[in-house]
């Protein structure tokens, strides 16, 4: 077991060395002639609008909540994925699957709540207005104030 | 026991992954910019997930990984991302003299020292065979209700969590793009 997780370990030295190894090789080898434009964070090839340190999108927050909830519902799985096996050679298959069954069909009711109501859709309050005009400082698609703090 | 004996291959891993748990908590502690502390707890996180692992407990050590490496990390990062000026937060409470604080500081390392050395430590050989196909037979056996209650708590803190923070997501206007030059519609807001 432990011979195992030596073999991780290996693999995780030789990632993280070979990162160490090839990056300060490169900084000790290439000529460092920094210039503005090599200095802008890269946006693949965009000019990037305003700071990266800015408020994300909320929702970001919701998804992640969920993210979370069935995170450890893999947690609690994967054990059982791990006797399936041995449960289905020994004829209880049926009865593994069942309580399996049992317990995703709980935290999909979960799933399908958040479903229902309209937690997973995407920036509802953002209005598709093709026709604005593209005036600097015209009209946002949506008001745009400072966010409460209480918020 | 000299010293150079003591240095086995297994006390270097320990070592090295207490070094990095330790190393991480301190980052967590000392670091200016309260997202770098999100990321030193990475290393906090990771280091014990390594010393789960170290002891043989598979099961415990990729749980800890995945939930919360994967899963609490990532939400205290999106909380810190998306905390307005958070930087920026005053202090309202009145810190405490700095010989008030060393002194509760240096009572409380001599307090745990003392339990450290006192404690009749038990030393247990590590798990050498793997927890997980164990477990997984105790959750369909003789821990099946457990197991099955366990599905409606997470079902629970789902619906809970969402009922909390949805009205804070739904009330709360998007954030304005600090700095914009230009019109900012939608698509940058997805960001």
């Amino acid at each position: 077991m432990r011979f195992e997780l030596a073999n991780i370990l290996v693999f995780l030295s030789l990632a993280v060395g070979f990162l160490l190894v090839t990056l300060t090789l490169g900084k000790l080898l290439r000529p460092s002639t920094p210039d503005h434009n090599k200095n802008m964070i890269y946006e693949c090839g965009e000019v990037p609008i305003g700071q990266a340190w800015f408020n994300f999108n909320p929702r970001f927050y919701i998804v992640a909540l969920v993210f979370l909830i069935f995170d450890v519902e893999v947690a609690f799985t994967w054990p059982v994925a791990r006797v399936f096996k041995s449960f289905v050679r020994s004829g209880e298959g049926a009865l593994a699957f069942a309580e399996l069954a049992v317990f995703v069909v709980i935290l999909v009711v979960g799933l399908a709540y958040v479903w229902v109501k309209g937690d997973l859709e995407w920036l509802k309050q953002i209005v598709h207005d093709d026709n604005r005009e593209p005036v600097p400082g015209a009209s946002r698609s949506e008001p745009v104030t400072a966010p409460k703090e209480a918020a | 026991m000299d010293f150079i004996s003591m240095i086995t291959p297994e006390a270097l891993v320990f070592f090295g992954l207490a070094t990095l748990a330790v190393a991480g908590a301190l980052g967590v502690a000392l670091a200016s910019n309260i997202l770098y502390s999100g990321f030193a707890l990475m290393a906090t996180l990771g280091g014990v997930a390594g010393l789960y692992l170290f002891i043989g407990l598979d099961f415990l050590g990729i749980a800890q990984l995945l939930i919360y490496v994967g899963g609490i990390l990532v939400l205290i990062l999106f909380a810190v991302l998306l905390t307005n000026r958070i930087g920026a937060v005053n202090v309202t409470n009145v810190s405490a003299p700095r010989a008030l604080g060393g002194a509760g500081a240096l009572g409380l390392l001599g307090l745990l020292t003392h339990v450290a050395v006192k404690t009749d430590w038990v030393l247990t050989t590590p798990v050498s065979t793997p927890t997980t196909a164990r477990i997984g037979d105790a959750f369909l056996r003789e821990y099946l209700l457990p197991f099955e209650v366990a599905s409606i708590v997470l079902l629970m803190s789902l619906v809970g969590a969402m009922v909390i923070a949805r009205r804070a997501v739904r009330d709360r206007p998007l954030p304005p793009v600090q700095g914009a030059t230009a019109p900012v519609d939608g698509a940058e807001r997805l960001l």
